[in-house]
Order: structure tokens, then C-alpha cells, then sequence
């Protein structure tokens, strides 16, 4: 709670500057305007301009916040909460998508891990690759999944979650190997003592001292699989979804939704990464692990 | 007379490194009688603890023989013949008191109503009733050492092996935990393997003391106690603990050599 | 037929090996050979599969296929690099994590400054910011300016809650020995604290490399000029060129690891008395 003032002031220095930017990035806009009518602003009315601009450079806090409004509470008023205008709609797209990677992700993760920590040959084999892949940029073969998909008759939320789910897969895999090989010598030698199976290790000792690695882990998933899913919906024809609401938005100059779309991003990712974050305080205190 | 619960027979171990062979374990010959507190002490690297570890089949011998109550020590470690208490004590923060005494009575498959019984049993013994509810970091250390001597007494073994358990304790609770752990031994009628290398803690506990030496890992000297089996606190003032203090030493500074 | 039972004999005298290899002692030799049968074997799959099932190169071509675009299509290839590596991805590199090791430096001077970015600063890290990449591509233009500045903004957050939290790692009694020599704030930031600070340091670095290179590719899927690896990936696709596609994804893996394994290696030369770096 002893953050709450710094991290307050933080953002309201960022608020400031926020409004500040605006005023110095749509500045050249607004005397252009001026000049054209032939009227001389007063710096007042300059940044009156600057804050209210249809196609700003920068839309300000406020300007963004209205057009939120208008595409989610106020449709929800109209009870059109699900229509195609609604970024509620949008982000429900991004969203079932992320999830279906996420989970799909999680699972394969989770399985190969199981596979690398008890099989001396996946171990050897696909470890390495596992832990080359994350250095590379593999967001780059998005477009690629989707087209090819689409020409084998996949379409729709299946081709964005596997993106997702690529994504989300290998952070798994690398924190699950981490934390079903965190049990000390001395526990594993323990269950050797008391002639414990296999399987009994895996559920009573391996699996449970797993859990802080694969709560770090599913955080990073689920970021890098809300990512996979905007950017999966960049190159299929911009129908749906805050990546495709991000796409449109930028052909057509729409900076204000532009920004809108990123804000519902943002609280998506926050919502989505925070839930995980409160599953697992609440598993390792019941385990007793914080 | 009964067999021998211990009977190391040329028993050596030597660690494959970088920088060569490591003579663990070198013809090391021993005989433990059931019903014996036997310690084990001597510096670090003197095989004590690979000798523990070779006993419960956390190790294997590379020559010469060793058999656990008759048997190797695989089938020993099979039939749960022996329970272990490492130098930590390493319960599981998930599981309450009870659950970590549970774990091994899980695993090795009794019913339920005899693990209860059973559960409830050992934490009386090791004056932990009540606690039964309650999880390792809610304890303190010395408590919950007890608990993992609770947990390798929980099932029928009547061999323990214990590997430095108070090392890591300081000495109030230390001294405390010895005197309990006599009784408990009194009382169960077990056999017991004690590593350590307090020489106080070996002579007040065991009816024989191993000293061991490093480089290669062997047996110096095998000293027979001659005090009571019923030994209060304060026999560590007597002659003739004393006595036996100054041979363990002597024993001790005769496996150095020179190294000192 | 006989690919299909081709790809098969290749799995399992590639899985054969590999497990006759693994229960070997481990050595450098099996630790490298390992990995190395298994990639060939999956390649060796891959190609027999592609031309026994006679899968179509659009949907997915063969590995000999691609080897032979990516060697006639070099030129292409050299320019999409430097336009997208050197021009956007490395410049904003340098410039994004160079401001966030300065910045952090400041920070950590101001308690309460420190106390409110750490959780903002943690907080951006997890959300998507590519989709500024349309914002900046609008501000900067098309060209690797914008890629450079969406590369900026990936790689800041990640290194500056790194180092903030590098500098915070020494424990009481290394700074109340710094106290006991009278040492002052530079002497002690930079003998004590920034060295003790480098393994955070690096860790921010290494993330920032594989971010940098995403950041710089996907930018150029809002625009750019025609060239750049984000560019020729996207429109290969819709021209339904995949061997050049996967060539660009090939160069794409070669950069990832050789700039992450670049700054490792730097990270080995400078932090070798670190526990996790020492063997």
C-alpha cells in the first residue's frame, strides 16, 4: 500500500506530459487550420484545438476515454453490446481467441515438460530447440500460419489461436521443466527411501513444488498469447478483433480509435495477467509457499 | 545371537571426477548388532555420510559387500526396512504436520484409519501432539526436525538412519532433542545410524562410536561405550564420559595423520 | 508410398541414435551431436513428407526448396536485413536500452520515483505494446525511423525495470563496507552497484534482443517501403510465395540467436564470477 502515492504521482506526471505531447504533436495542424481561415489563435484556443482535433497526431487521455465510452458503455445502454461497432464485441473476439491458445498453449507445454524431465532422449533431444526458439522473432510467421491455414479450409478463431498458442507454448515448457526439476537432491532422494513410484514422485513431490514456476510461466503465456491474437488478426482481411479495429484504424487515419483499440488491449492484458496473478496468490498461500 | 542388521564387508565407493578418482569409501569393515545406537564421526570428505547413504541405497559400492538386515540394500530400501532423516527437514509447505507424516504411509500404500492411528502415535512420541493441524513454517526449527524424525518413525522399520539431523540447530535445542531421542530410542527398541561430528553429541548418544578418516574414507577406531544405558543430561560432567571423549579425539587426530 | 515409409525409417534410426546417445555419459560431444541428429531427422521428415503426401509449396514447401530460394534470392535477403536489422531493429536496440540504463541510473537516486515506476514499469512489460506499432508507423513515417521507435518503446520497460531492480541488489553489508571506506555515491554506484547490478542488466538486454527483432518486423506490417523482412514476409504471403517466406523466416532464426547468443557471450566475458554463469 506504501506505493500507491509514488506509483499515483508517476502516473500523473505521465497524464501531464500525455496532454503536453499533445499540445506540441497536433500544434502544426491547428496554425495550419488557422492560417487557412485566416484567424490568429490565442494560446488558449491553440490548446482548445489541440485537445479536441478530429484526426490528432495524438488524441488526448479524454478524447480516448470518450470514444471508450461511446463503444462499450454506451452501447451496452443501447443494448448493443455485442453489434459490430462495439469494442466490447472486438475485444470479445481478441479474447476467445487468446484464451483458446492459451489453454491449448498451457496443455502441450505442461505435457512436454513432462517428456523432457522423465525422458532422457526427448530431454536431449528437443531441449536445446526449446530454449533456441525463444530467441527467436517467431510473432514473423503469423501471416504465414493464417494464409496457409485458411487454404486448407481453416478459418475463423482456430488459425489466431494457434498463433497463440505457439506463443504461449514454449515459456510453459521452459518454466515447467525449471519447476518439476526444483524438488532439492535430498527430497527426491527421500521418495527413493520410502521406495515411492514414479508417478507418486511426480504427484505428490514434483508437481506441487512446480507451482511458483508455473504461475510465472502461464503470466508470460497469457501476455504473448493476447499478442499472438492481435497480431493473428492482422492480415485476415481486418473483419474482427482489436488487432484488426488497430489495422483499420491506421489505413484510415482513425487515431482515435486507434488509441481506443490499444487501451482495450492494455485492460484486457491487465485483467487477464492480473487473474493469473490472484490464482496464484491464493494457490501458494493455501500451499504455503508465499 | 541374532544376525547383524549392518555387515559392510571391504566395502569401498570411488567417485569418478575431473580431477580423478575420489576414494570414498576404502575397505571399511563393519558389524551392527540389532538394538545398537551407532554414531558415526570424523571431518568432512571422510565417507561417513556415502557410508549412510550406501546402507539405504541412495549409493552403490564399487567393491566388497554390505547387507541390510541380511539383504542387500536394495531389497532393504524395497521392503522398507529403514526410515532416513536428512541433515534438513525437509517437509513440504503444502502439507500440514499430519500430512507430512502421512506422505510415506501414503505412499507405502496402509489404510487410513491405520495411518491416523499411526500419525498420532509418532507426533506423541516426539512430544509434537496437538500440532498435527499445523504447517512446517508455522514451527520452529528444532520442531520441525522432530516432525521428520516422526515421519521415518511412522511406518515398521526398525532401522533409522539419521545423517547430521541437529547439524543445522544450535545447541540448547540440540542438547534438548539428544536427550528426547535417547528415550526414543529406549523405548522403540531400534536400531540407529547417527552421523555427526560434535564429539559430545557422539559419545552422549551411542553404545558405539565409528571414527572415520578422509583421503581415503575409512574406519580408524571403533569404540565400545561403557556408560549406562539410562544417561541424564549431566553424564557429560562424569570421568568417565570424559574418558571416552578423549579417545574419540585421540582417534580422530591418529586418522589426520599428518594432514593437521 | 516410398517417401512416406522413407520419413518413417528416418524416425527411427534418428530416435535410435538419439537414445542410444543420450544414455551414453553425458559429454560436450552428446550434449551437441543430440540436438543436432534431432534437427536433421525432423528436416529429413519434413522433406520426405512434402514430397510423399506431394503437399503443395504453397501450403508447405521443402526444406530443398527453401535452401534453393533462400541461395538465389541472397540479394533480396541482404537488402530486407539491413533494412529491418541493421536500419530499425539494432539502431532502436541501442537507443531504447541506452535511455532505459540512463533513466534507471537517475531513478534510483529518488526512493519515491523508484517506488512508483517499478510497478508501472512491470505493469507495461505485460501488455501488448506492438500495437503501438501503427501509432509510430503514423508519426515517423514508412521508413526504419518508425521501426526504430517501435523497437524503442518494446525493448525500455523491460530493461529499465531490470536494471532499477539491478542497482537495488547489493546487500546491506557490501554498502555499509562501501560506507566504512567513505566512499560516495559515484564511487559506490560504480564499483559496487553497477557491477553488482550487470546480471540484471544482461537479463534485460538478452529479453530486449528477441523483443527488438519482433518489434522491427511486425512494424512493417502497418507499412513500409518495399523492403524489409516484415514487408516481404506479408506480401510473399499473399502472393503465395512461401520458399521465400520460410527463407526470410530462416534469416529471421539465424539473427534471433546469433544477436541473443552475441550479447550472452558478452554477458559470460563480463559477469563470469556470477554463480549462474560459473560451472
Amino acid at each position: 500500500m506504501r506505493n500507491v502515492g509514488p506509483i499515483l504521482t508517476v502516473v500523473a506526471a505521465l497524464f501531464l506530459l500525455w496532454y503536453g505531447a499533445a499540445i506540441q504533436l497536433n500544434k502544426p495542424w491547428a496554425l495550419d487550420k488557422a492560417q487557412r481561415a485566416g484567424v490568429e489563435l490565442s494560446f488558449n484556443e491553440l490548446v482548445a484545438d489541440t485537445w479536441s482535433q478530429k484526426k490528432p497526431k495524438l488524441p488526448v487521455p479524454h478524447q480516448v476515454g470518450a470514444e471508450l465510452w461511446k463503444t462499450t458503455g454506451e452501447m451496452v445502454a443501447k443494448g448493443r453490446a455485442f453489434s459490430k461497432r462495439s469494442l466490447l464485441y472486438h475485444s470479445w473476439v481478441t479474447f476467445s481467441s487468446t484464451m483458446l491458445g492459451f489453454v491449448l498453449g498451457t496443455l502441450l507445454g505442461i505435457a512436454l515438460a513432462v517428456g523432457i524431465v522423465y525422458n532422457r532422449t526427448i530431454d536431449m533431444s528437443v531441449m536445446p530447440w526449446v530454449i533456441a526458439s525463444q530467441t527467436i522473432p517467431i510473432l514473423a510467421i503469423a501471416p504465414m500460419i493464417i494464409v496457409v491455414l485458411n487454404a486448407v479450409g481453416i478459418s475463423g478463431l482456430l488459425p489466431k489461436a494457434m498463433i497463440s498458442m505457439y506463443l504461449s507454448f514454449f515459456p510453459v515448457v521452459v518454466g515447467m521443466v525449471k519447476g518439476l526439476r526444483s524438488p532439492s537432491g535430498m527430497q527426491l532422494d527421500q521418495m527413493r527411501t520410502w521406495n515411492a513410484s514414479p508417478s507418486q514422485t511426480f504427484w505428490r513431490l514434483r508437481l506441487p513444488s512446480s507451482m511458483p514456476y508455473l504461475f510465472t510461466s502461464l503470466k508470460i503465456a497469457m501476455a504473448a498469447s493476447l499478442v499472438g491474437a492481435i497480431v493473428g488478426e492482422l492480415p485476415t482481411g481486418a473483419v474482427a478483433g482489436l488487432g484488426a479495429r488497430l489495422l483499420a484504424g491506421s489505413y484510415y487515419g482513425q487515431t482515435i480509435q486507434i488509441w481506443s483499440a490499444l487501451i482495450m488491449a492494455a485492460t484486457l492484458a491487465a485483467i487477464l495477467v492480473g487473474l493469473i496473478g490472484l490464482l496464484q496468490r491464493m494457490t501458494l498461500r493455501r500451499m504455503g509457499m508465499l | 545371537m541374532l544376525d547383524p542388521v549392518i555387515l559392510a564387508e571391504d566395502l569401498s565407493l570411488t567417485f569418478q571426477t575431473n580431477d580423478g578418482p575420489v576414494h570414498a569409501l576404502k575397505d571399511v569393515n563393519l558389524e551392527i548388532d540389532k538394538g545398537d545406537f551407532v554414531s558415526f564421526i570424523g571431518p568432512s570428505g571422510c565417507g561417513k555420510t556415502t557410508f549412510l547413504r550406501v546402507m539405504a541405497d541412495l549409493e552403490q559400492q564399487t567393491a566388497g559387500t554390505i547387507t541390510v538386515n541380511g539383504v542387500t540394500p536394495e531389497e532393504a530400501r524395497r521392503n522398507r526396512a529403514y526410515g532416513y532423516v536428512f541433515q534438513a527437514a525437509g517437509l513440504y509447505p503444502w502439507r500440514t504436520i499430519g500430512g507430512n507424516i502421512r506422505l510415506p504411509l501414503e505412499i507405502m500404500g496402509y489404510d487410513k484409519a491405520d495411518q491416523e492411528e499411526r500419525v498420532k502415535s509418532v507426533l506423541e512420541l516426539v512430544e509434537l501432539a496437538g500440532f498435527e493441524k499445523k504447517f512446517p513454517w508455522q514451527l520452529s526449527g528444532g520442531m520441525q526436525q522432530r516432525a521428520s524424525i516422526a515421519r521415518a518413525l511412522a511406518f515398521d522399520a526398525d532401522l533409522l538412519l539419521m545423517d547430521e539431523p541437529f547439524g543445522a540447530l544450535d545447541e540448547i535445542v540440540r542438547d534438548h532433542l539428544n536427550e528426547q531421542l535417547l528415550h526414543l530410542w529406549d523405548s522403540t527398541h531400534k536400531t540407529i545410524c547417527f552421523v555427526t561430528h560434535s564429539i559430545p553429541e557422539a559419545v552422549y548418544l551411542s553404545t558405539k562410536i565409528v571414527v572415520m578418516s578422509p583421503r581415503p574414507g575409512r574406519i580408524t577406531d571403533v569404540i565400545e561405550s561403557t556408560l549406562p544405558r539410562e544417561r541424564p543430561l549431566d553424564i557429560r560432567d562424569t570421568p568417565e564420559f570424559i574418558e571416552i571423549a578423549h579417545r574419540v579425539r585421540d582417534g580422530l587426530r591418529a586418522g589426520h595423520g599428518d594432514d593437521v | 508410398m516410398g517417401w512416406v515409409s522413407f520419413a518413417f525409417l528416418a524416425w527411427l534410426v534418428g530416435w535410435r541414435i538419439n537414445s542410444w546417445l543420450a544414455h551414453l555419459p553425458r559429454t560436450r560431444a552428446t550434449a551437441l551431436g543430440v540436438p543436432i541428429i534431432f534437427g536433421v531427422t525432423v528436416i529429413a521428415i519434413w522433406e520426405c513428407l512434402v514430397r510423399g503426401l506431394e503437399i503443395s509449396p504453397v501450403l508447405l514447401p521443402a526444406p530443398t526448396q527453401i535452401a534453393q530460394t533462400f541461395a538465389a534470392s541472397t540479394a533480396i535477403l541482404w537488402e530486407d536485413f539491413v533494412q529491418t536489422v541493421l536500419k530499425g531493429a539494432l539502431s532502436g536496440y541501442i537507443l531504447g536500452s541506452g535511455s532505459a540504463f540512463l533513466i534507471a541510473i537517475a531513478v534510483d537516486r529518488f526512493p519515491f520515483l523508484q517506488r512508483g515506476l517499478l510497478p508501472i514499469g512491470n505493469f507495461v512489460a505485460a501488455l501488448p505494446i506492438i500495437g503501438m506499432a501503427p501509432i509510430l508507423v503514423m508519426w515517423f513515417g514508412f521508413d526504419w525511423q518508425s521501426k526504430a521507435a517501435v523497437v524503442v518503446v518494446m525493448v525500455f520497460f523491460p530493461m529499465l525495470v531490470n536494471t532499477v531492480q539491478g542497482l537495488q541488489d547489493t546487500d546491506a553489508m557490501q554498502r555499509d563496507l562501501m560506507r566504512t571506506y567513505a566512499a560516495g555515491y559515484w564511487k559506490t554506484l560504480l564499483k559496487l552497484r553497477l557491477p553488482a547490478a550487470m546480471p540484471f542488466i544482461f537479463n534485460g538486454l538478452k529479453i530486449a534482443t528477441t523483443l527488438a527483432l519482433i518489434g522491427a518486423i511486425v512494424a512493417e506490417f502497418f507499412g513500409s517501403p518495399v523492403r524489409g523482412m516484415g514487408f516481404r514476409i506479408s506480401t510473399s504471403v499473399g502472393q503465395l510465395a512461401m520458399d521465400l517466406v520460410w527463407a526470410e523466416i530462416v534469416v529471421a532464426a539465424i539473427v534471433g540467436s546469433g544477436f541473443y547468443g552475441g550479447v550472452a557471450l558478452l554477458e559470460k566475458t563480463m559477469t563470469f564470477w556470477h554463480p549462474s554463469q560459473r560451472r
